[in-house]
Order: C-alpha cells, then structure tokens, then sequence
C-alpha cells in the first residue's frame, strides 16, 4: 500500500515538500516558542493573507506578493515591539488583524474567494508543481542553513537580549534576521498546511519537545522529528482516507502532544521540576 | 590601586520628568571590589545598565580610559549578573550550555582586548590621558603590564573550569529552569567567569537566594576578587558590604558617598541617614 502510494508523483511531490516544510517549521519554531512568541507564525500568516489577495488583485503571482507584504509585516511586527511599549502578543494582535483586513477589503474588491484563495486558506499539499517543490526545498535549505549558522546568537537573544547585548552581540540586526527568516518561513509553509494551521506546525512540535526537559540540541531535534512525523503520516492518511491533509497533519501533532502528556503523568518520560520563573525587575 | 578602571562623571538618567539618577559622579580603581548601597529605586540598576550600554544617559562615562565610542569594544570585557533573569521556565538549554553562551563573540573579546594592549596597559592610558579617547605612546610606568595581564582570572577558559570556580561543576548537565534561584546566579557569574572578565558588576545577585547560597557566594565573590578582578557590586546588606567591599559608594538617586568603607561605616550620621531613608522606600513599597 505504502508502495503504491509513493509511486504517484504527486505524492512524491508533496512528501518532499511536506517534510521541507515541517523541517524549518520546527526549527524556527523552537527559538519562537523560547522568546514567547508562539503567535508570531499566525499574526504573518494573516498578513501572508493580505499579500495574497494583493497577488490576485494585481494579478501578479500570490505567493510572491505573499512574501513581501510578509516580509515588511515581521518587519513592522519588530518595530513596533522594539520602538513602542506594547508587548510582543498585542504587537502581534495588531499586525494579524491589519492583515486580515487588508486581505478582506481587497477581496471583496476582486469579487470574493476563488478557489486559489481557499487553496492558501487551508493548503493545498497534494496539488503543488515540481517547481514548486523545487522553491520550497531550496528556501527551506537556505533556512536551515542560516539557522544553523546562528543557532547559538539566537539561542542567547532568545534566552536574554540584555545579556546577549552586553557578550557583544548585535541583537538589533538578529532580531530584524529572525523575523525575516521566520516570515519567509511561514509563506513557504503556507502550501502544506495553510494559512489558518500554519501557527500549529510552528508551536506543537516544539511545545512537545521540550516536556522530554532535554538540551537545546535534542530538543530542535525531537521536535523536528516530531513535526516529520506528523506531516508524512498527515499526507499518507490523507490519500487512504480522502481527508485534508492540513488537517490530519495537526491532529497527528496534537495527538503527539496528548500521548506524550499522558506518558509524562505515568512516569514515562522523567517529570522535570521546573521552578517558577525569575524576573528581572529594574527598580532601582 | 594603580588606575581608574571606571571613570562616571556627572551621570542623570530620567524617565520623563522623573529623575532616576541625580548627576551622580564616581570612580572604580584596578582591584577594587566597590559595594554599592542604596535602597530600592535608588538608581542602582539603572546606574550599571547606562555603564553597559543598555540605557541612555547624559554625563560622561570612561571605561578603561576610553569613552562609549569604544565600548563596542570594551563591554564583551565585562562581566554583568543582573539582579534577576527572566526566561521561558521550559528554556531547553542546560548548565552547560548557559556558561558556554558568555563567549558567544569571542572576536569582540579578542578586540576588545587588543584595544587594550595597544599602549601596553589601559591603565596607563587612564593615568596619562585622563580618560580621553585618543591614544597615548608613552610607555606605561604606572599600572601592571598589559601584556602579562590580559587575563584576570587565568583557568577560567572552559565551561567546565568556569562552573568549578562557582562550584556547580555537578550541575553542568541540568537544565537552567530547575536550579534554585542561588544556584542560577552562580551559573550567570560562570558564564561571566568564562571570558575572564576585567571588570564584573554584579546586581544584587543574592536578593532571592537562601543564606546557605548566600554564603557561597560571597566565598566566591572574595576568591574573585583576590583573583584580581575589579568588582562593582550593589547589595542592601551593610553587613556583608562592611566585610567584604574595599570601597563603598552610597546613592539614592543621589550619590551621598564615596570612598573607604572605614570611612563610611565610622560615620554614625551618614549611617543613620541610609538605614531610616532605605525604610521609608521600603514602607512606602509595602503600604506602611
């Protein structure tokens, strides 16, 4: 069965594609997680949303526009977190809803959803071109690439900026990288589990990982495994069952998430103690 | 004491109309282990944030005998343990790992460094120039030479030697999130410890430990500084400043003293004057 399946085209397609995705979805998604930030990936889905109806109403192909209006979306998002007091989670509030409505208006413009809009809405995995996966691959390697190169920068920024700034690092210009890098990650998963699901991909895998209380490394690791994981059993029981695979991509996440909750109460997996957390409080 | 390691000279730091700190003016010399007093919202935090770069200031501030436009340089040589770090309790990073981050820009350190070497010891730019940024050729006659003093606290160059210093060496493989708040502090001084700081500035790091981590680290707070690294630490314990601090600076938003502890501690009056105005912060906190 699982030979026939992998012998279609368009499921080698999306299998390739799909575990591009769930690779930098995760990765990324371990430093978001870390720095509070777990609604980042949907805040700059919603604004992917705005750029994509900007493509359909310019005409001009979605995704493209999807990855710049994304791009200047993170780079508002950080902005108005560094510059303003408003926090990280209503920052990211105000950029999502923007989006949202900007993506809303221009549709109604255009004269309501098309079926390419649904597609983005809620992924479109199993219809993707082999230029596509051509894209998705070769950006996902480009962002794998700098995260590995800058894993330990970012792990600092995201442990403590002060400090990070005080070892020399230039966290303004991490900070301005990151978002890019987690914008253009978002618009190139956008394809496996759309728009509205995108924000579980990034959050799930590693929220699980790190109740195992492991080392950064076997964290990113666990996590990208379980993202993996979730994504090819997603696509293949997709096919078996003729379901969205968006979907059953993100219940087999959760479900990964469940089991390993009920492990961690059953004494499975060792019940890290983990202290409350301490505050920097500048009162003097 | 042989130069001025930290030269602040008229600093006012405000948040609108409010004045946190008070056109306040200080030294720290080579060696010194500088206890600085002054109840809650004295200014202490935000005095050490403006030292590093992290808050605006007007006033002058030499570091080294450089000004801020060598700090880029200067700071990565510092080592800084803030009163308190906030972090995600999950933070999957352990012991180890913390410690390694505090060389995480080795080639800051090594300019800062060699910032340092050009005229064979800081200290002898401080004493010729007065804190000015310019450099000076003369030959350094005064302060200990540079070149066999790069490092101040030799042996600490690994994670591993760093955390025996602070004597968490068993520790090395758990994760932050489940050390006692004593314990973290003393990880956050390994992970200055592992650059060899010239200088460290320690935030009330004992605010939330137990008297046993308490003792502990003022035993290793004395080893530091008989190491020969210049200390700038704030506390609100007058005991554990009259034992342990060479120098002693007292502010609340204004600096009201500065010099030898002897000094400080025989002054009945100046005494008198912090103890009753660092209760009256802490009645007015706690709506007495």
């Amino acid at each position: 069965m699982v030979f026939e399946i992998l012998s279609y085209g368009f499921m080698q397609k999306a299998l390739v594609s799909g575990i591009a995705v769930a690779i930098i979805c995760s990765f990324i998604g371990t430093f978001l997680v870390l720095r509070r930030y777990s609604l980042f990936g949907d805040g700059i889905s919603h604004v992917a949303f705005g750029g994509i109806s900007l493509g359909l109403f310019l005409g001009v192909f979605p995704l493209w526009s999807a990855f710049i209006v994304s791009v200047l979306g993170g780079l508002g998002l950080q902005k108005l977190r560094s510059s303003t007091k408003i926090s990280g989670d209503a920052a990211v509030a105000v950029v999502l809803v923007s989006g949202l409505a900007v993506g809303v208006i221009l549709i109604s413009v255009s004269g309501g959803f098309s079926v390419d809009l649904f597609s983005f809405l809620f992924g479109s995995i199993l219809l993707i071109s082999i230029q596509d996966t051509v894209l998705i691959v070769s950006i996902s390697a480009g962002i794998v690439g700098v995260l590995l190169v800058l894993q330990k920068q970012f792990l600092y920024i995201s442990f403590n900026e002060e400090q990070a700034k005080v070892a020399g690092l230039n966290v303004t210009l991490l900070n301005y990288l990151f978002v890019v890098l987690a914008a253009v990650t978002v618009v190139t998963s956008m394809r496996l589990v759309g728009i509205l699901l995108i924000s579980a991909l990034i959050v799930i895998p590693n929220i699980t990982a790190m109740l195992y209380g492991k080392g950064f490394k076997k964290t990113v690791g666990i996590s990208i495994s379980m993202s993996v994981f979730s994504t090819v059993m997603g696509i293949l029981l997709s096919y078996v069952f003729n379901l969205a695979p968006s979907g059953l991509i993100v219940m087999i996440a959760v479900a990964l998430l469940l089991g390993t909750l009920g492990c961690r109460s059953l004494g499975l997996i060792s019940n890290v103690k983990i202290r409350e957390p301490s505050k920097i409080s500048h009162n003097s | 004491m042989n130069g001025t390691v930290l030269q602040v000279q008229n600093l006012t730091i405000s948040y609108g109309n409010h004045i946190a700190v008070d056109d306040i003016s200080f030294d720290v010399q080579d060696g010194d282990l500088l206890g600085i007093v002054g109840p809650n919202g004295s200014g202490k935090t935000t005095t050490f944030r403006a030292i590093l770069g992290l808050q605006p200031y007007g006033g002058k501030i030499s570091m080294f005998g450089y000004g801020p436009d060598k700090f880029k340089s200067l700071i990565p040589l510092v080592g800084y343990v803030p009163q308190k770090i906030i972090f995600e309790p999950n933070f999957p990073a352990t012991v180890h790992d913390i410690v390694s981050m505090g060389i995480i820009h080795e080639k800051k350190i090594t300019k800062g460094m060699d910032l340092l070497k050009q005229n064979n010891c800081y200290l002898n730019r401080v004493q010729n120039t007065n804190g000015a940024t310019t450099l000076d050729d003369t030959p350094n006659t005064v302060g200990p030479d540079c070149k066999n003093r790069t490092r101040s606290c030799t042996g600490c160059t690994t994670p591993d030697d760093a955390l025996k210093t602070v004597d968490l060496e068993h520790l090395r493989d758990r994760r932050i999130g489940e050390l006692s708040a004593g314990e973290q502090q003393r990880v956050f001084i390994a992970q200055s410890l592992i650059k060899n700081p010239l200088m460290m500035i320690l935030d009330e790091p004992v605010t939330s430990a137990d008297v046993e981590s308490q003792t502990k680290f003022y035993s290793i707070m004395k080893k530091l500084s008989e190491s020969g690294i210049t200390i700038v630490w704030s506390s609100h314990d007058l005991d554990a400043i009259e034992r342990y601090a060479s120098r002693v600076a007292c502010m609340n938003r204004k600096l009201f003293f500065h010099g030898k502890k002897e000094q400080f501690f025989s002054d009945e009056k100046l005494l008198k004057t912090y103890t009753e105005s660092a209760m009256q912060v802490h009645m007015h906190r706690h709506g007495h």
